[in-house]
Formats: structure tokens, C-alpha cells, sequence
């Protein structure tokens, strides 16, 4: 860890605190940082934090569970915000509270349009009702479904104990599965009295209600047929199993709204009930295509609050570097062949794309034994040393081959006539609507806007490399294509450097600090742990209470937000832009829907 | 066709020397089944991070055309395998049953990975069922979290063995009766199976006494650390 990563600091906690002298407290929870305000004056310091502070860019948004069965205890729902400056620098975080029967908070979409998607979330999962909202639906459960899943006390079918590791599973030498105890022998359940015979669904309905809605708005007084179109779920260029429903006026789109969580996996409730080690292999499974960068923001949040008993040694810290940079590589290798597919080069640029991303994974496994689930992070260190010959083959990579094969990519592909018809000023998004809506990564620079975690609040060692932070200005899907090729050449930049500077090189040396513990003692408290991953901001809150496993364990999954902006990209243009606006925003459903 | 193909000629029968360059003799389940075996088309349906893996199947490196299977269709109408690659949940069961319901026979399912096989590591997740084979059958199965494409080419080559050892007179597409299509699932309060109609609602009428989820030994209170 290194200094840079600290919360607000006094001269705005000042600021704050005098502006709203009433409704604004410092925490003073140990291991907590930021303020508490008042409820009913969220709308009102948010306004102030926005429009006087330069707090513009609202970046996660969350609810946490303070919940316990004991007698006296004081429950309540939390909902967190982390606000950023678009210019640079830390965290300003605020909370506030809500009892847990009717829960409402007033809503900061009309603000900040970016909390849309996470404060439908925080009220599908928490039940936390927005008050204001525009568009308040579950987003990852569909509509219809019994009780609010992530609230402590809520269990699942499957429900065994509250933490692991579990009690044994075979005590009289006989294993059961949890599915025998179940009467349907599935992962159901169902409430009291529920028949379902003559059951009728709920939740598309509601769906097309909204999208209505959003049509009429959009052409009040002209009277033609419109039509709706689903994409998805199952849909070779949704990326996975995403949905779209769209409405069309003619070719033209007049109404877009995403539908997610048909990949919906339930990562944060396990997460919960896991041990503090036992995630980091379940953050690989987020962002698949960048395992490393996923464990880099873990561990960061983790090491955050265990202070300095877990910092990495100085190899560690170069490696986590170099396994970060070579995901970002391969992730974007991916992300612009399968651009390519969704602007109709059906699957050759992909195929030299992915040749290249076979080379980084060859890496990948040698060094950790998977290809894609890497688990390679630690807390304190990375789990291994490179093995012998990688060293030399991730130079061979870094300063021969790769820089051709970008290049390759980039004389083959960016002067293409078509490529450029298609893209150039398709799904143009300003830098103040990319700001608004929280946008991160690829997407947030190609609008104009030069913000980068490793230079905004640099983390591990990034502040040691000479890196140019990307910028593009016009915000289409060209220019978003255009950074990814930018950004592949600044981490092979970075790359270079890590790898010469490399200490102990070849050779190896130590990579953990202490032994690698498979259980970790982590202080309560809270911290948020963000990377810049390639598809934007990865961040991690987490709270721990001091037991073996996190109380509250939430991700701010960039391709989740980037999402948002989805229709504000796609209104108005023709329906086979929804796709290259799609893939131009770089999603993986495991991060979306978690 | 040359009498040195194997697969071919071997029926059995002694072909005369003289006619051993023009003529081969086979059943016609051999026939059948070689045209079916090198020339699966599976649907071009990705779950999860298996999904990944699939595509680095068909990719560059491990090129799944050499089994003749490169041709994935996006259409449930023109495949004739699901290869179910990654988590199956609740949302998207109703979709994947539906998709199952579209495939026209011979239709085949191979479960790629632990999550499709068996729920995986997300199994106890509230939105993730155990594995797919709860609601349409599965011919193959893939281990691995994600399986290594090397593993996903080695299970369709027992599905390829599979194809093989099918007779066209026995397969069930071409009896007499109908093959009934299976339910879709519905999203009600939770996953609603049809064919669990009775049941639940057997379940949801007993007394609250019983929670339709009889949890196991008293929960930990104390965590580990
Ligand atoms: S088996 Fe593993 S890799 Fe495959 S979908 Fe499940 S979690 Fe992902």
C-alpha cells in the first residue's frame, strides 16, 4: 500500500461539515472514514457536494445490512456513496441511514444519473426504496421475487450456516448433499400459501409498461406504429446473456432498456459468508477476461485495512504490476476483435486477436496453473514466484512481439473505410454526460475526459511508471476502439519499465510478506480498495467486523455502470448501432450481474 | 471411399479383392452416424467464463473445425447441439429450457464446467440452479472450472463416441410417439417448475412449523479466524 490512498482530507471534511453544520456528522465508528448525513438533506449537501465542491463524479453507490438477532441490537440499512472530483484525488464518502422496515432514501439519479442502475440495485437486493427514482424495478431479480436476498437475514434454500468454512459435511461418515434436505430437491423455495397453478409472471410486463413510458416522451405528437424488439438473452452479439429491449420507430430507436441478471450468480451473498481468502478466487470470476486486475482491487481493499502487516515486498509489487498490465493487454486484445465482429468482420480479427491473448494466458498458467482463473493475489504478496523461463518470455512478449501485432492491428483496422463509416460519430457521448453518468475506463477517456486511477489516486506502484493517461475527444465508438489501441501501447510502456526494473529479475526473490496464510485476521472497519481495471473503475467496499469473513463484501463493477449510458448512446440512432454501441462499451456479464 | 477406412468398412461382410477399390460396404447406421459425428452444429450461446473458453476452442489456437464442428449457429432451429457453458440461473433457465424446446432432433447437451454440470462454486447462490441437468437432459459432461479447451474438445469426442454407438432404428426422434416438450420454467416468488406443481404446492400449505428449506445443524454463530 502505498500513502496516496487516503479519504477526504481535512480542509474538505472542514468544508463540508461548516456548510452543514446540522445535517452533516464525521463518522466516528472506528475504522470508518467520512460523514453521516441526515437523511432528509441528501439531495440538498449532494446538490452542494456537486455544484460547489467539484465533487462531480458519483461512483459507487451501496446499501449495507446492519443487522443482528440480538435483543438490543440497533438495525439499520446504510447506504454509501463514494464521490470523486473528475480532477483527481481521494474519496469523499458519505452514508446514511434508514431503518430497515420501510426503508427509503431520497434518490440521486435526477443528480447524478449514474446512481440509476446502482440504486435499482441497492432496492432490489436490500429493498432500500429511492424516492424519486425514475425508473424503480428490480434489475438483477426479476420483478415478482419473494423478499430482498442480500439482507442478512434472509437465507437461501441452500442455507447451511451463516459462515464458512462449514461444519463437516459427512459426521457419521456418510456425506450428504444439501439438495436431499430440500423437499423439491432444488435451489427452491416458496412462501406460505403460494399456489402455482394459474401463476402469471410479472416481470415483462412491468418491463414493456416502462419503455412505453419512455417512448411517449420521446415523440409526443407525430402518431406511428412502433415496435419492440428484444435482443437477447440469448444473443451471439450481447456478449453473454444480456438483454435489450428496444423500441423502434422504423430503424430508429426510440426507447433502449437493458435487461440484466440472467448471469445473476449471487457473488456478493457468498462473498459474505466466505472467509476473507476464500473470495479471491470468486473475484476471478467477475471479470473473466481480467482475472488479475479483479484480485488487485481485492487484495488492495483488504491490505487497506490490515494496514502494514500485509504489505507487499517490493517484488510482489512489480508483478502485481506486470499480471495487471498484461490483463489490461489481453482484455483489450479482446474487447477490439470482437468490436470488429459486432461492426460485421465476422470473426477474422478476432482470430488474430485472440492468437495474441493466447501468448498472455500461456503466462498466466505457467505462472499460477489457469489460464483464466488465475487466484494469483494475495493478502501481503502474490501466491508465487514467476517459474523459470517466464521472465524471459514475458520480455520476449513485452518488447518484441506485442508492439508488432498491435501495430498490425491497428494499420489493418483503423483506416478501414468501413470500420470507420460505422464508428466514426456513432454513440457520441459528451465528457460531461460521460462524468454524469458515471461512466470509468475506456469509455470515460474517450469522451475527453483524462481521468486514470493509476494517475487520479495512484495505487501500489503506479506511481513510479512514465505512462501517458489516454485521452480521445470525441466520444464515439470510433475513438472508444481508438484507446484501447492507445492504452494496449501504454501498458506495454509500463510493462517495460516493470520488467527491467524488475528486482531480483530472473532470478526470483521474495514474494510474501509473512507465510501465506490461509486464514487472515483483518481489523474491523471499512474500506473501498479501487483499481483501474481495463474495462474502468473496479472498486471494492468492504466492512469487517473482525471475524473471519466480511460483513458487507460489495463490488463496483465497471461494466455494470458503463451500462447506464447505454441508452443515452443508442436513442435516437438505428437499430443496428445498439450492437457497436454495445460492444464499443467493452461489457462482461460476470461483472455486470455478479 | 478406399476399403482403408476403418469406420467405414468393417461391417463385416468380405468384400471380393477385385471390387475392394470401388466398393464399400457398411450398414447404414454407419453411414448415418459419420455424417452426424463431423458435422455437429453447436448453438452459439455463451453463459458464463466457460463461454470464453469455448470461443478459445473454436479460435485460432485449438480450432474446433478439425471435428468438424466449427459451424455454430446462432439459431436454436439449425443446431443440433447446446453446449451449456457457464452458470445456469434461475432468470435464464426458462430461456434455455425454451431454446432446448426449439432445437429440432437429434438434438444433444453437453454441460461445460462445474456450474452447468452441478452448480459449481455459486451453487448455494439464491439465483443459481445445480447444475442443468435438472431440467433438460445431458449427454456429456465437462469438468473443470473453466475446463481447458484441450477438456472441451475431449468431451466432444465422447459425444462424438456417443453419436457413434446410436442406431437409427432405437433413437428416440424416430418412434412412434411424440417427445413431449418439457415445461418452461416460470419466475414466480422463486424458480417455479411446473412439474413441481403438486408439490410446492403441497409444501407451501403445511403449517409455517415447516420452512420449505429444513436447515441444516444449528448455524455457527462464531466465525472461524
Ligand atoms: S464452471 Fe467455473 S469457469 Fe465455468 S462458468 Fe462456472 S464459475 Fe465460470
Amino acid at each position: 500500500m502505498t500513502e496516496a490512498t487516503t479519504t477526504a482530507a481535512p480542509v474538505e471534511k472542514h468544508e463540508l461539515e461548516t456548510r452543514f453544520p446540522d445535517a452533516v456528522k464525521a463518522e466516528a465508528r472506528p475504522g470508518y472514514t467520512g460523514f453521516l448525513v441526515e437523511t432528509s438533506k441528501l439531495t440538498e449537501v449532494a446538490t452542494a457536494l456537486r455544484d460547489e465542491m467539484g465533487y462531480d463524479y458519483l461512483s459507487s453507490v451501496t446499501a449495507v445490512d446492519y443487522y443482528s438477532d440480538a435483543p438490543n441490537a440497533e438495525n439499520f440499512i446504510e447506504v454509501v456513496y463514494h464521490f470523486y472530483k473528475s480532477t483527481g484525488g481521494g474519496a469523499l464518502e458519505i452514508k446514511v441511514q434508514t431503518p430497515r422496515e420501510n426503508s427509503t432514501v431520497p434518490s440521486l439519479t435526477p443528480l447524478y444519473p449514474g446512481a440509476d442502475f446502482q440504486e435499482r440495485e441497492a432496492y432490489d437486493l436490500y429493498g432500500v426504496n429511492f424516492e424519486g427514482h425514475p425508473d424503480q424495478r428490480r434489475i438483477l431479480m426479476w420483478e415478482g421475487f419473494a423478499g430482498y436476498p442480500m439482507r442478512k437475514d434472509w437465507k437461501e434454500a441452500y442455507f447451511e450456516e451463516e459462515v464458512k468454512p462449514f461444519k463437516n459435511r459427512w459426521p457419521e461418515g456418510q456425506v450428504y448433499r444439501i439438495e436431499d434436505r430440500n423437499p423439491f430437491n432444488k435451489n427452491n423455495k416458496y412462501p406460505q400459501g403460494f399456489d402455482p397453478v394459474g401463476f402469471k409472471e410479472t416481470d415483462d410486463p412491468k418491463l414493456y409498461e416502462v419503455l412505453e413510458r419512455a417512448a411517449r416522451e420521446y415523440s409526443e405528437d407525430i402518431d406511428t406504429e412502433q415496435v419492440v424488439v428484444n435482443l437477447g438473452p440469448q444473443h451471439p452479439s450481447t456478449h453473454g446473456v444480456f438483454r435489450m429491449a428496444v423500441r423502434l420507430d422504423g430503424e430508429t430507436i426510440v426507447a433502449l432498456k437493458p435487461v440484466m441478471g440472467y448471469l445473476h450468480r449471487n457473488h456478493e451473498k457468498i462473498g459474505e459468508r466466505n472467509t476473507w481468502t476464500m473470495n479471491m478466487p470468486f473475484t476471478d470470476r467477475l471479470d473473466y477476461l481480467s482475472s488479475m486486475s479483479n484480485n488487485f482491487g481485492y487484495a488492495l481493499a483488504v491490505e487497506k485495512l490490515m494496514g502494514d502487516k500485509a504489505a507487499p515486498p517490493e517484488r510482489a509489487e512489480y508483478l502485481r504490476v506486470i499480471m495487471a498490465e498484461l490483463t489490461r493487454i489481453s482484455n483489450h486484445l479482446w474487447a477490439v476483435g470482437f468490436l470488429l465482429n459486432d461492426l460485421g468482420a465476422f470473426f477474422t480479427p478476432s482470430l488474430y486477436a485472440i492468437q495474441e491473448r493466447e501468448l498472455i494466458l500461456d503466462i498466466f498458467e505457467a505462472t499460477t496453473g489457469s489460464r483464466m482463473m488465475c487466484n494469483y493475489f494475495r493478502f501481503g504478496g502474490v501466491a508465487r514466484d514467476l517459474p523459470e523461463g517466464i521472465y524471459g518470455k514475458i520480455k520476449d512478449l513485452v518488447f518484441e512481439r506485442l508492439p508488432r501485432k498491435i501495430d498490425e492491428l491497428d494499420i489493418y483496422l483503423s483506416e478501414n473505410e468501413l470500420v470507420r463509416s460505422r464508428s466514426e460519430g456513432v454513440g457520441v457521448i459528451t465528457p460531461e454526460e460521460a462524468i454524469a453518468f458515471s461512466t470509468a475506463g475506456p469509455v470515460l477517456r474517450a469522451s475527453g475526459v483524462p481521468y486514470d486511477i493509476r494517475r487520479a489516486d495512484p495505487y501500489s506502484i503506479y506511481d513510479r511508471f512514465k505512462f501517458e493517461v489516454t485521452v480521445r475527444q470525441h466520444g464515439d465508438v470510433y475513438d472508444r476502439y481508438m484507446i484501447r489501441l492507445d492504452e494496449m501501447r501504454q501498458s506495454l510502456d509500463i510493462l517495460k519499465q516493470a520488467i527491467t526494473d524488475l528486482p531480483g529479475g530472473a532470478a526470483g526473490g521474495e514474494v510474501m510478506n509473512g507465510k501465506n496464510p490461509y486464514q487472515v485476521r483483518v481489523p474491523a472497519g471499512e474500506s473501498y480498495g479501487r483499481v483501474e481495471g481495463p474495462k474502468g473503475e473496479l472498486g471494492y467496499y468492504i466492512v469487517s467486523n473482525g471475524k473471519g469473513n466480511p460483513a458487507r463484501y460489495h463490488v463496483r463493477a465497471p461494466s455494470f455502470i458503463n451500462l447506464t449510458v447505454l441508452e443515452k448512446m443508442c436513442v435516437g440512432q438505428k437499430v443496428a448501432d445498439v450492437v457497436v454501441n454495445l460492444g464499443s462499451i467493452d461489457i462482461v456479464l460476470g461483472e455486470v450481474d455478479r | 471411399m478406399t476399403d482403408t477406412n476403418p469406420t467405414v468398412n468393417s461391417a463385416g461382410y468380405e468384400v471380393p479383392p477385385e471390387l475392394r477399390q470401388n466398393v464399400a460396404v457398411t450398414t447404414l447406421d454407419k453411414i448415418w452416424n459419420m455424417g452426424r459425428r463431423y458435422s455437429v452444429w453447436p448453438m452459439m450461446f455463451g453463459l458464463a467464463c466457460c463461454a470464453i473458453e469455448m470461443i478459445c476452442t473454436a479460435a485460432s489456437r485449438y480450432d474446433l473445425a478439425r471435428f468438424g464442428m466449427e459451424v455454430m449457429r446462432p439459431s436454436p432451429r439449425q443446431s443440433d447441439l447446446m453446449i451449456v457453458s457457464g452458470t445456469v440461473t434461475k432468470k435464464m433457465i426458462p430461456q434455455i429450457v425454451r431454446l432446448y424446446n426449439q432445437m429440432p432432433e437429434p438434438k444433444y447437451v453437453l454441460a461445460m464446467g462445474a456450474c452447468a454440470s452441478g452448480g459449481g462454486p455459486f451453487k448455494e447462490g439464491y439465483n443459481v440452479v445445480s447444475g442443468v441437468d435438472q431440467y433438460v437432459p445431458v449427454d456429456v459432461y465437462v469438468p473443470g472450472c473453466p475446463p481447458t479447451p484441450q477438456a472441451l474438445l475431449h468431451g466432444l469426442m465422447k459425444l462424438q463416441e456417443k453419436i457413434d454407438s446410436e442406431s437409427i432404428t432405437t433413437v428416440r426422434w424416430y418412434g412412434k410417439d411424440d417427445i413431449p416438450a418439457i415445461p418452461v420454467p416460470l419466475l414466480g416468488p422463486d424458480l417455479i417448475d411446473p412439474r413441481d406443481n403438486e408439490l410446492i404446492k403441497q409444501e407451501t400449505s403445511k403449517k409455517p412449523a415447516a420452512p420449505a428449506a429444513p436447515a441444516a445443524p444449528a448455524p455457527a454463530a462464531e466465525a472461524a479466524s
